[in-house]
């Protein structure tokens, strides 16, 4: 399971815990998550601006 | 040993303004000092406070102290945001608004006052519901669940709960393309941007959780729609005044939460007037840059707005605190603060006056960058672009 961080409000998305509000169960991989996917916290960062963050 | 250091930073740097927030609250106390203010002088004009003060006494405010461009260094931005006095500023606005509603409604049905009076006391009532969504603003964009519930709270007076989802999710990912319907455009007055920005946010609010629902595999219409759930808020907040003080006081509660959000709207009609992102190759909008957003530092209108103004370090870092918020010289300002330029924007040959050659020098005379209100194009073109 991996992470990824928001480089604007260090939103952090972890694949084990996914975005159930976002509708994005846990267990849900960073690669299903669509390509316009918005960081459910600032909202104006997109999954390509993400970075792998280490555990 | 981190936190220290913080401190010792913050110590070495005084916040200026530490002390003025506090006087965002005198907002949510306008039906208080409108009430002292009649029965002091025995004139209804009185009742109008709201509109006195925000119309007229913060223009002047502004005009009177002038800008501050101070900044506060990167090194002390977290100890700032941590420090909790400043959530205090914002939190102890809410329960003085519900107060005042409730004040109001007692004054609106008690009898004694003229329809004249009652409707001056809606304004204010208004005033207080509309900054009050800029509170709302405030709180609703942090990560922290009770400041999350308080947005929502905040929003009920006006029945804009939707405004939550929207702003956050719809304008801040769509700001300055012709997409948003809460991007102003150049040729676009304030009254033809009014009824696109109220029906196209509610629009986009509803259609953003809808799509979030249907992601869970739920139907849009239940209370797990944040939308949904904010509006049952206003109906109860609006319910309870009218089951404890009769329905003569609805159409008073009706014409406040509207006044409200025309006034949000007004401000919204100004922070990105004609402002466009450029598309990229690959077809998507540019990032959001401070070029993307008018900012002023006049420090009255910023005081009584948790710095709404420094709008480009906004949309950069929309988590980020009122308190830290800077000025950024990249970004376009306007020629004073929102509370004139409301004044303006009410008034469309005046607004085009002022902002059009604004908006024309921010693009260098090219007005083909613009955000251009797509019926008056040709006529914009026209206008503006034999002007280069």
């Amino acid at each position: 399971m991996s992470r990824y961080r928001c480089p604007c409000c260090e939103y952090v998305y972890d694949e084990a815990v996914g975005a159930p509000r976002e509708g994005y169960p846990p267990g849900t991989a960073w690669s299903a998550l669509p390509s316009d996917w918005v960081c459910p916290d600032c909202a104006v960062r997109e999954k390509p601006d993400f970075a792998p963050t280490p555990d | 040993m981190a936190a220290v250091s913080m401190e010792a930073r913050a110590w070495r740097w005084h916040d200026r303004k530490r002390y003025l927030w506090p006087l965002g609250l005198v907002v949510p106390l306008f039906p208080f000092l409108a009430w002292a203010l009649v029965d002091a002088t025995g004139l209804g004009l009185f009742w109008w406070t709201g509109a006195l003060v925000v119309y007229g006494l913060f223009p002047l405010l502004d005009q009177l102290f002038g800008k501050d461009s101070h900044n506060p260094p990167d090194s002390v931005l977290a100890y700032l945001e941590q420090d909790r006095y400043y959530r205090w500023c914002t939190y102890l606005f809410l329960p003085l608004q519900y107060v005042g509603l409730v004040v109001a409604c007692r004054l609106w049905s008690a009898g004694g006052l003229s329809l004249l009076d009652k409707t001056g006391l809606a304004v204010t009532v208004g005033m207080v519901a509309g900054i009050g969504i800029n509170t709302a603003h405030e709180l609703g964009h942090k990560k922290d669940t009770l400041e999350r519930w308080l947005s929502k709270i905040a929003l009920a007076q006006s029945g804009y709960g939707h405004f939550y989802i929207e702003h956050n999710r719809g304008h801040h990912v769509r700001v300055a393309t012709a997409e948003d319907p809460a991007s102003s455009r150049l040729g676009e007055t304030f009254w033809r941007f009014l009824p696109r920005t109220v029906t196209g946010s509610l629009r986009s609010g509803w259609q953003l959780e809808r799509a979030r629902l249907q992601r869970l595999g739920k139907r849009p219409w239940s209370l797990r729609n944040d939308v949904l759930n904010a509006w049952a808020m206003s109906l109860a907040v609006f319910g309870i005044l009218v089951i404890v003080f009769g329905v003569a006081v609805l159409p008073f509660l009706l014409l406040q939460a509207v006044i409200g959000f025309c006034l949000l709207e007004a401000v919204n009609y100004l922070e990105h007037y004609g402002l466009l992102r450029r598309k990229t190759t690959s077809g998507r909008d540019e990032r959001c840059t401070p070029q993307h957003s008018w900012n002023s530092d006049n420090i009255a209108s910023n005081v009584f707005l948790y710095h709404l103004q420094r709008h480009s370090d906004h949309h950069a870092n929309p988590t980020r605190r009122y308190q830290a918020l800077r000025h950024d010289e990249r970004a376009p300002e306007l020629p004073s603060g929102y509370a004139t330029m409301i004044l303006l924007a009410y008034l469309p040959p005046v607004w085009r006056r002022v902002m059009d050659h604004r908006v024309l020098a921010h693009y260098a005379g090219d007005v083909t960058q613009a955000n251009i209100q797509p019926a008056r194009r040709a006529a914009v073109l026209a206008r503006y672009g034999a002007a280069r």
